[in-house]
């Protein structure tokens, strides 16, 4: 019943602490007209707009989708604005998607982004009293218990974190746009960083980033025309769970297992490990690249950590993981999920450049947020499925 | 397209100050009120998606903690839009469009009250060009009726006439918050509040919830004795810019009713929170004096802030169940002076 639909453009900007350079406006549209230059279209060509953003506290703009109608283009069209905590860059995607896939649009536009340095994320992150016992400093004070509970229960070694954050600080000295390119990096300097939320060190942490990536995706006819190859969505999928019950595994979530399993059962996988070529996902804290291995079955519960320790996750590994250095590298958070979805997308096209994984021809895009509880994932692939 | 309809609609009663429960304890009756109307089993309900703004509780992520209302376990499909319930309810329109759901529970919720909403939705402005003016939203409002005074026929008795037709409705609405018999010369000796805005052209300041069930084809059909047809639902945005724009007028609003198809509309609900923008919306909508306006009382008897526009397509809905309506329109807004439009048309069998 549902139409195809395709990503035929990709774009982002430069992440980077602080982008003075540019208003918001400027930012997303950095990200917009790369990602039309890149489908060989204009604003003009395009059908409707979805826009997502995490809290809009981190501007200290109210729903500025309204501010940007006029610099996305989208004045006399359709358009939305997504926030579903951490994993909105991934579910904008996917109600993109939705309106191409129900036939309602041909061509549409879709942009995510955050520009932190407006206002102080750690603020933002720190969920206060009435609404919650004011227990946590930001997100890290939310997650660690969580790593903690993660090592326990799996007897993971204690050097796991420090080889992800590795690998993925390595990968992005390949990604041109990444914000954190750390010439020279190497096991002890990440061993030695600060303790900042234990056990997370300072460099296992994501940073806080001011960037927009933008995606232009098409029906199957517009995908036909479209310059350069298409990555064809293959399957979408969103899961919740509430924040706080007793009896939650906050450490291995069931609406992410969940979420994974009707994922790959719509896009016709029944062995992921075999059958998934390369991933991007939701990684802040470096310890969640194991726990997220074991969520999205990859892995069996507590072996996670060996596809780290064992190099499967690298970029010549067999399911190279965050290639473009991930979340790690660079954290605009509303746009970090899409960033996961369209640098997927980029690896089916063979656009990747320097962190292209030869061949790749089915990928996962993975997002997540709130107290680990919002899933976003979609599988693209070389071919319509 | 599949057939879609509303199957319920559940709504709190619109209060200035809701200060014995918070978002989660509002939302909890009015969200089993709806599923229970609805007909469709709680755990067969396909796709959940909610809408509302983290500037009215000053908190970040304050959507996260209404996922408590659902009872989400196990975990379900579920999105959340930074807008009114209304465009929550298109997005749950368009996953059942694509065949991922055939039923979806939609709720928003807003309370006004915990802060100052004339300065809070100053900061829904241009932070460069327009914030930095301190416009409040009755101001904008302000300027947007004398652009149509100045440039219709419509006039200040016709704005009074508004206000006093839809508080008299909202007598017979028990949701409602500001309701009553209002003599039209009497509301026009007031004095000007922001002129050329008297106290009762403005909407109240609301804190309330609402809920709707929509469901596709036979589940409609098996769950509902009436089911509400979505013959079609549009929406669209014009410039920020207060300047770039005819206030007069509302391109958006006729766009999105164009395409939805609102012709032959026998009941219309449109989300005005100043009467002015009741004149502007029925001429964009040529919506002509044979159409029953706002029989629930509209925006100017409640209005709850990211749920008044989702409570117009279920008001609209409650036109085609007690039979005042074979085709009812249900009409949401966002952003100052009318910005962005949706506009849904429902019909019974």
């Amino acid at each position: 019943m549902a139409e195809h639909c395709a990503v035929i453009g990709v774009g982002q900007t430069q992440h980077d602490a602080k982008r003075i350079d540019v208003s918001q406006y400027g930012l997303v549209r950095e990200a917009a007209e790369r990602a039309l230059e890149d489908a060989g279209m204009t604003y003009a060509d395009i059908d409707a707009v979805v826009v997502g953003k995490a809290p809009d506290m981190f501007e200290g703009v109210m729903m500025p989708e309204l501010m940007l109608a006029d610099s996305l283009g989208a004045v006399g069209k359709p358009m939305l604005r997504v926030h579903t905590a951490g994993s909105v860059g991934g579910s904008t995607a996917i109600v993109a998607a939705s309106l191409i896939q129900a036939g309602v649009h041909d061509r549409v536009l879709t942009v995510s982004y955050e520009k932190q340095s407006e206002s102080n994320a750690m603020w933002a992150l720190s969920v206060k009293v009435p609404f919650q016992q004011g227990m946590v400093a930001g997100a890290g004070g939310y997650f660690a218990p969580l790593i903690r509970a993660y090592m326990k229960r799996s007897g993971a070694p204690e050097d796991t974190g420090i080889r992800v954050a590795l690998k993925d600080r390595q990968n992005a000295l390949k990604n041109p746009y990444a914000h954190l390119k750390l010439e020279g990096i190497d096991f002890d300097q990440i061993a030695n960083s600060p303790m900042l939320w234990d056990p997370i060190r300072y460099l296992e942490t994501c940073p806080s980033s001011d960037g927009a990536c933008a995606m232009v995706l098409g029906n199957a006819a517009v995908a036909k025309k479209a310059p350069k190859k298409p990555a064809w969505v293959h399957a979408t999928a969103m899961r919740t769970e509430p924040t706080m019950f007793s009896g939650r595994d906050q450490v291995n979530p069931q609406a992410g297992q969940d979420c994974a399993r009707v994922l790959y059962k719509k896009a016709g996988i029944s062995d992921p490990r075999k059958e998934i070529d390369c991933c991007e996902i939701y990684v802040p804290f470096s310890w969640f690249e194991p726990m997220w291995m074991e969520n999205l079955h990859f892995a069996p519960e507590s072996e996670g950590w060996k596809m780290t320790y064992e190099g499967a996750t690298a970029l010549d590994g067999d399911l190279p993981v965050n290639m473009s250095g991930g979340v790690l590298s660079s954290n605009p958070i509303g746009a970090s999920g899409m960033l996961r979805f369209a640098e997927i997308a980029n690896q089916i096209r063979g656009e990747a450049g320097e962190h292209q994984v030869d061949g790749a021809k089915k990928g996962l895009g993975h997002a997540y947020g709130g107290g680990s509880q919002f899933f976003s994932m979609w599988i693209v692939g070389d071919q319509p499925l | 397209m599949r057939d879609v309809a509303v199957v319920s609609f559940a709504q709190t009663k619109n209060v200035r100050r809701e200060n014995r429960r918070n978002e989660v304890e509002m939302l909890i009756p009015v969200v089993q009120e709806a599923v229970e109307k609805s007909g469709v089993p709680k755990q067969e309900i396909g796709f959940y998606c909610s809408g509302s703004s983290d500037y009215l509780a000053g908190q970040s992520f304050s959507f996260v903690m209404a996922v408590d209302c659902l009872g989400a376990w196990p975990p379900i499909a579920e999105s959340h839009v930074e807008m009114d319930g209304a465009w929550a309810l298109y997005e749950a329109w368009i996953k059942i469009q694509c065949g991922e759901a055939d039923s979806a529970l939609i709720f928003s919720f807003g309370r006004s009250s915990p802060g100052v909403i004339r300065e809070t939705l100053v900061l829904q402005l241009d932070p460069y060009t327009l914030a930095p003016l301190g416009a409040d939203p009755v101001s904008l409002a302000a300027l947007q009726a004398r652009a149509l005074l100045e440039s219709t026929d419509h006039s200040e008795r016709e704005m009074a006439e508004v206000a006093a037709r839809n508080r008299s409705n909202a007598k017979n609405n028990p949701y409602a918050q500001l309701t009553g018999d209002f003599d039209v010369d009497e509301l026009l000796a007031e004095p000007y509040f922001v002129s050329p805005l008297r106290k009762h052209d403005c909407a109240p300041i609301s804190d309330g919830a609402t809920a709707i069930v929509i469901a596709a084809d036979d589940v409609a059909r098996k769950a509902s004795k009436k089911p509400a047809w979505i013959r079609g639902i549009d929406h669209r945005i014009e410039s920020h810019q207060l300047g770039l724009r005819d206030l007069s007028q509302s391109t958006s609003t006729s766009l999105a009713g164009e395409k939805a198809g609102a012709i032959d509309i026998d009941v219309a609900e449109l989300h005005a929170p100043f009467s002015h923008q009741e004149l502007i919306l029925r001429d964009a909508l040529s919506l002509g004096d044979d159409v029953k306006i706002n029989p629930s009382g509209g925006a100017l008897a409640a209005n709850s802030v990211m749920v008044a526009g989702l409570t117009r397509i279920g008001e609209a809905a409650n036109a085609i169940w007690d039979g005042t309506a074979r085709r009812a329109l249900g009409h949401a807004t966002s952003g100052p002076c009318l910005q962005q439009n949706l506009v849904c048309v429902l019909e019974g069998e």
